[in-house]
């Protein structure tokens, strides 16, 4: 099982929870097992079925746009990391 | 000839005539004491490395030393090693280099950069090899803009202002709020209502009465932007919304200006440097604005009191080194802070070569 990272902003989808375990051996795969059990993340980052071009993933410290998309492979032992930006600052 | 076992001590007269004849000058002050002025044809070893290096600084232990410190005890301790240690012709100046340098003497110092005033308040960041007379003027002559003088702007500006940065632009045209004061230090309880630049220039100036601060009253839109940022050469971004991020990335790359971005959220903090057509802009990293309800501000989502303070001091460490031009910038590499489990970790950020701002397709 590999782990899944949760950003602050989307932790309210998965009940609170900072990293998740999910399993599959590339991106899409994960987010699929991933959004199986978290029904609410996935209306949060998927438009038209697909991830939100706004969420960026990473594998390790890797952008999977620099290497091979969601089907970029996943180890039991790597972390994967969904990030949105983030915008609060001055107010 | 048996070798010597006692060395001289010169007056400053008499060393002079010894570096005329060709004596070899070991200077044994250390590199901050060098650095304010030295001896021409001195070599530096300082008295505490005198046993580790000299035999590579003078190998031919016959070599005539003159040696000398400030005022004559250094060299005394240095030269008595020397003798004990093989060097058989040793002289220690037993004067102060200033009658050295009375009595004309060959003398180099560097061109006073600071005034006496700025050298005592900022002697503690002078001392610093990297930062040094040369790297303080730097931060003196430098201008950096803040966007936001709230929760990020807050820490960077009182940090910034106290270690000498000369001017400091800030733009906010927000007043201050009690419940801004949980973590927004730059302001005070009896300033609530008071323009946030306002309130910011009495603090920053009670600190450093050297600050030069610049208020732009107003808000970053598309109409300002250029202007504001124009003569400022690092921007610090602490806005709270996306539209403003976005606009000051795309002027920021235009104008060729590097932007420190920091956001915060309850618990988690991020920190990047993003310097133009070197490394990646915003666009780079997120190509496409999100929708606002994953950008809550600070006033719906809340905000930890210290969280804007470790973000806004990262920032504020990403300025010195873009301004003094040492150092490792997290350009490429975005830091993430978490709160509750006192973690960092950093993700690569890369240039995106269809980035709409500063991609193939953009104007260099």
């Amino acid at each position: 099982m590999s782990t899944v990272r949760i950003p602050p902003v989307l932790r309210e989808s998965v009940g609170g929870s900072r990293s998740l375990a999910a399993q599959g051996t590339t991106v899409d795969e994960v987010l699929a097992d991933l959004f199986a059990n978290y029904p609410a993340l996935r209306d949060r980052v998927s438009q038209d079925g697909q991830l939100s071009p706004f969420v960026n993933v990473y594998v390790n410290e890797g952008d999977v746009r620099y290497r091979d998309g969601l089907g970029t492979a996943v180890g039991p032992d790597d972390t994967v990391i969904l990030l949105p930006a983030m915008a609060g600052g001055a107010r | 000839m048996p070798p010597a076992t006692q060395f001289r001590e010169v007056s400053a007269a008499e060393a002079l005539e010894l570096a005329a004849s060709g004596w070899r000058i070991l200077d044994v002050r250390e590199q901050v004491e060098w650095n304010e002025g030295h001896i021409p044809s001195a070599t530096l070893l300082p008295l505490a490395d005198v046993p580790s290096r000299i035999a590579e600084v003078v190998p031919d232990r016959e070599t005539p030393l003159l040696v000398h410190c400030a005022v004559g005890a250094r060299s005394l301790r240095a030269s008595a090693w020397l003798i004990q240690n093989g060097y058989t012709n040793v002289a220690s100046l037993k004067a102060s280099l200033l009658d050295w340098r009375r009595l004309g003497g060959a003398w180099e110092a560097p061109e006073q950069l600071l005034t006496p005033a700025q050298l005592r308040r900022y002697s503690r960041q002078v001392l610093i090899p990297e930062i040094g007379q040369a790297g303080q003027r730097k931060l003196l002559d430098a201008k950096v803009l803040l966007i936001g003088a709230g929760g990020l702007g807050s820490p960077v500006a009182l940090y910034l202002g106290a270690s000498g940065i000369g001017t400091i632009g800030l733009v906010d045209d927000d007043v201050v709020d009690e419940s801004n004061l949980q973590r927004q230090v730059l302001h005070a309880s009896d300033r609530v209502g008071m323009s946030k630049t306002e309130s910011a220039r009495i603090t920053l100036n009670g600190l450093n009465p050297e600050t030069r601060v610049v208020e732009h009253r107003e808000r970053l839109g598309a109409e300002n932007v250029g202007r504001l940022i124009a003569d400022y050469d690092v921007i610090v971004d602490g806005t709270d919304n996306f539209d403003t991020r976005y606009l000051l990335n795309d002027a920021a790359v235009k104008l060729r200006k590097p932007v420190i971005h920091g956001s915060i959220y309850r618990w988690d903090g991020q920190v990047t440097t993003f310097v133009p057509f070197e490394g990646p802009c915003y666009r780079c990293m997120y190509p496409t604005q999100p929708p606002p309800e994953l950008a809550p501000a600070c006033d719906v989502a809340g905000v930890l009191g210290v969280l804007p303070g470790i973000a806004g001091l990262l920032q504020a460490n990403e300025v010195f080194k873009l301004i003094l031009g040492v150092g490792e910038t997290l350009a490429g590499r975005l830091l993430m802070f978490d709160a509750m489990s006192t973690e960092f970790s950093e993700v690569r950020i890369w240039r995106d070569p269809a980035c709409p701002a500063c991609g193939e397709g953009s104007i260099q």
